[in-house]
């Protein structure tokens, strides 16, 4: 019998790194994607991406990758597959050059490396200012070599809607729309992996696409599958705002050189450090200031604190705005054109200002989620991922999760250029892992029951019959624009928990409302309407597992930044001087430091802990100076 | 400094879409009157008519349908006709654009619904052109072949199309009667024939440029350049390929290997 076919649920950087490994093996998959696979949004990523290559003479090495990524993440991420993500991440870098990425040179012509937030070390290869689309085109050309020789079939303009599940509760294939003639189709697989990115849209204007609506994701949780650290929500410290999104000013601007200030107002000293400030007017460098190891390179949850410390406790955000000055005027601007040219050039197209010349004016903004859907890797004794059915599974059997959808690499914070490595790492394991699910035990989808089809068929076929019916007063984007504004006020940088117990109230009654929705376009080809409808659904209930994993994790860690359970801080500049603190610190580890997983229940998510082992490197008090 | 000249600020912003609700369908004009917002773009403008389908009549609609993904101007989606132009919707700034915004779809390709076409053709000459570097797989072989800066700054800049469609839009030889592949997939023969790995393949690629969808479809018009949103120099590519193909024809030639579109 022949065997059967694979399923992955997105065209992304992971989504097609599950592909081409799945198709490298021999193997016949089908790609699913809400737009052409080019279009995905790994082509937002800007900076780069890492790996402890080690050519600039710095003595970089993976093991310093694993422990300034586990670091960064506050010791929540698995640490064995991240350990198997920086040793693996010279070989991506590698690899991806074979591919013909147009990665930046050396005058030798060997790959060149820049500075990232989080890291002193050169480890991020870039090509110019465009590293995720250039990455992206790379596995898009490969995957249609693929798809030519007959290996791959493409369903783009296909949204997944949710599992086919058997009587035993494991994943047997997907039931897709045609967003074309909005016809409702059921494929068995083998194996499934979901590859389908973050979920931005849920925080109203983000950095993430349009696409990024955490929609699938969140169905696969509402039929079972654990989700984990939804709370964990990186807002970039540089973003530029506008109507419809907020656009990212890539963190390798700073990387290149770039310089972080407010005009100061002419205090004596700045009330954190007691250091002495400029006289008025003149630029106040709070990040090297306050950080002079690190200076406008610290990791991300701390940049954006810092500005929005600057900006709203002290006032001193320009013109009084949301606003601080990121400054590359200081650099020759052949330099910038030839390293930062495709983000500079963004600025300039929306602001209608030439960054070169004149300093950028930017704000943190909502750019990626740590957490997603849970899934589990399999260890040697020493920390080693070994190859197994395991890596990347779901609660699920048959299901896996691949990309920002899963929660496995970064821990309470994300490391800037580490978002296209963990895609590229995590569709390298979970290709072959897939593979050894449908060998090992795995059942096939030959003889998967046809009632587990026709269920799910039958399902979607009624629910967007419903949903085509709905004459409702409310409107689907009006709602989900509510949604967007009450995340961002209650589930970003600050979190309190009075705010959050009103925002799940709100989030209550936003769903009540979602019930009594027009539809608004009863056609019967590319109705987006219809689409967004069924998406709301399942994006409300994704906002209540971020809103209530914020709202019961009682501490600071990471993104999660909760003021009325921060730990005093330690009396002494390295807090392992400070015996009170350490006990302090370590008592707090005891009970927070878990991953946390939420459990689908009709009357709301459920909330658990479980451990997070340290086989690799013991967590020490997060410290930057 | 480049600091452009805002125009003057009004009140409203009228919105004219030609909408159509599928292929074959009987296309209409809608007249849509938005408040005026400040950093407001084609792309925000028409999340507002989602949020409130209204003519400026006060006729109820449906939402208008259209393209659109990253909003950055490097996903390719948006590509559209604002005010007779061919470019992405995500950068056409209505403070720009002036109080008028007529949107249509593209002309050059199947439509969908709305602005929503089907650039399929795009990513079938990909494939027919062999854009890609042939590999023996994504196992660990080491690095690549060493580059010059300078041979990165020509590939990195033929590398950012996103088959966006604006060049097959803009070009008078993409029409009904010609199967003229368009400038987009000859410049990534270009690119990949640029590449010390991909130049191991030069000569199929080429030879897919020789047959009647390839180069010789070009008719010099240069639209193609003028209106690619990444600046790529379309007719340098255009030009060489050109030139390649004649020198692959002759070797064939004389080698005595079947070309197609050369008679021997």
């Amino acid at each position: 019998m022949a065997e059967g076919r694979y399923i992955v649920v997105g065209g992304g950087l992971a989504g097609l790194m599950t592909v081409l490994k799945l198709a490298e093996a021999g193997k016949r998959v089908d790609v699913f994607s809400l737009v052409p696979v080019k279009r995905s949004h790994s082509v937002c990523a800007q900076g780069g991406i890492n790996g402890a290559v080690n050519t600039k003479g710095q003595g970089d090495h993976p093991d310093i990758h694993v422990k300034d990524t586990l670091k960064g993440g506050d010791y929540l991420a698995e640490q064995p597959p991240v350990k198997g993500m920086c040793y693996a991440a010279p070989g991506i870098i590698y690899l991806l050059d074979r591919m013909g990425v147009t990665f930046n040179r050396t005058p030798e012509g060997f790959i060149d490396f820049r500075r990232f937030g989080g890291t002193l070390h050169h480890r991020t290869a870039f090509a110019g200012a465009t590293t995720g689309q250039q990455l992206l085109y790379a596995l898009d050309e490969q995957v249609r070599r693929h798809e030519v020789e007959g290996l791959v079939r493409k369903f783009e303009q296909w949204e997944y809607l949710g599992n086919v599940l058997d009587d035993d509760g494991a994943c047997r294939g997907i039931v897709a729309l045609d967003l074309r003639s909005m016809e409702v189709q059921a494929f068995p697989a083998e194996a499934v992996c979901l590859a389908t990115g973050g979920p931005g849209v849920l925080f109203g204007r983000s950095t993430n696409s349009v696409i990024n609506t955490g929609s699938a994701a969140a169905r696969a949780f509402v039929e079972g599958a654990l989700y984990a650290n939804g709370e964990f929500v990186q807002v970039h410290p540089s973003a530029i705002p506008g109507d419809d999104k907020l656009r990212l000013m890539s963190e390798s601007l700073r990387g290149e050189g770039g310089r972080i200030w407010v005009p100061s107002d002419g205090r004596p000293t700045d009330p954190v450090t007691g250091k002495r400030m400029p006289p008025r007017g003149e630029p106040w460098y709070f990040l090297e200031e306050r950080y002079p190891h690190y200076g406008n390179l610290v990791p991300r949850d701390v940049g954006t604190r810092e500005i929005f410390q600057v900006c709203r406790e002290m006032g001193l955000g320009i013109g009084g705005r949301d606003a601080v000055y990121l400054d590359m005027t200081h650099i020759p601007p052949e330099v910038l054109t030839r390293k930062l040219g495709g983000v500079l050039e963004i600025y300039e197209k929306f602001r209608g200002v030439d960054p070169r010349f004149v300093p950028m004016e930017i704000f943190p903004g909502m750019h990626y989620s740590m957490g997603g859907l849970w899934v589990d890797y399999e260890a040697d004794a020493r920390g080693s991922i070994v190859p197994s059915p395991r890596n990347h599974a779901t609660s699920v059997p048959g299901l896996y999760a691949a990309g920002e959808c899963e929660y496995q690499y970064h821990g309470a914070n994300r490391l800037g250029a580490n978002s296209l490595l963990s895609c590229l790492y995590a569709g390298q394991l979970a290709g072959p892992a897939m593979a050894l699910y449908a060998r090992n035990g795995g059942k096939s989808a030959a003889a998967a029951p046809q009632a587990a089809f026709g269920r799910a068929l039958l399902h979607w076929k009624d629910r967007f019959e419903g949903i085509r019916g709905m004459g409702g007063k409310e409107n689907p984007w009006r709602i989900a624009g509510e949604l967007g504004e009450l995340m961002t006020e209650s589930c970003t940088v600050v979190r309190e928990n009075a705010k959050l117990r009103k925002a799940l109230d709100a989030i209550d009654a936003l769903s009540t409302r979602a019930g009594d929705v027009n539809v608004l376009d009863p056609g019967r080809a590319m109705n987006l309407s219809m689409a967004f409808v069924n998406q709301l659904r399942n994006m409300l209930e994704l906002a209540k597992v971020i809103a209530r994993g914020a709202l019961l994790r009682d501490e600071c860690r990471g993104s999660h930044d909760k003021p009325e359970f921060a730990l005093p801080g330690p009396s002494t500049a390295n807090p392992k001087d400070d015996p009170g603190f350490m006990a302090r610190w370590k008592a707090s580890g005891e009970r927070w430091r878990k991953t946390t997983l939420a459990r689908y229940t009709p009357q709301g998510p459920e909330i658990g802990y479980r451990e997070v082992p340290t086989p690799i490197l013991e967590p020490e008090p997060r410290h930057y100076d | 400094m480049t600091k452009r000249e805002p125009m003057p600020v009004p009140a409203h912003v009228e919105l004219r879409v030609r909408r159509q609700d599928g292929p074959g369908l009987p296309s209409r004009v809608e007249v849509f009157r938005l408040p005026y917002r400040p950093n407001a773009n084609v792309i925000s403008c028409l999340q507002e008519i989602q949020r409130s389908p209204v003519t400026a009549d006060g006729t109820p609609t449906t939402p208008v349908v259209w393209d659109c993904s990253c909003l950055e101007e490097v996903c390719g989606a948006c590509t559209m006709i604002v005010n007779g132009g061919v470019r992405q919707a995500c950068t056409a700034l209505i403070d720009q654009l002036g109080g008028t915004v007529t949107l249509e779809p593209l002309s050059k390709f199947p439509l969908v619904r709305d602005l929503m076409v089907d650039r399929q053709r795009m990513f079938e000459a990909l494939k027919r052109v062999r854009a890609w570097v042939p590999m023996d797989g994504s196992h660990d072989l080491g690095p690549g072949p060493r580059q010059s800066p300078r041979d990165q700054e020509w590939m990195y800049q033929l590398s950012t199309c996103m088959t966006c469609g604006c060049c097959l839009e803009a070009c008078p030889q993409v029409n009904e009667n010609s199967a003229f592949m368009g400038a987009a997939a000859v410049s990534q023969v270009r690119l990949f024939n640029g590449h010390p790995t991909g130049a191991l393949h030069k000569a199929e690629r080429l030879r897919a440029l020789m047959s009647e969808d390839g180069v010789q479809g070009c008719g010099k018009a240069q639209n193609c350049v003028e209106v690619c949103p990444k600046g790529i120099p379309l007719t340098t590519s255009l030009a060489e390929m050109f030139r390649e193909t004649t020198v692959q024809a002759i070797k064939d030639w004389v080698r005595r290997e079947p070309s197609p579109g050369v008679r021997t």
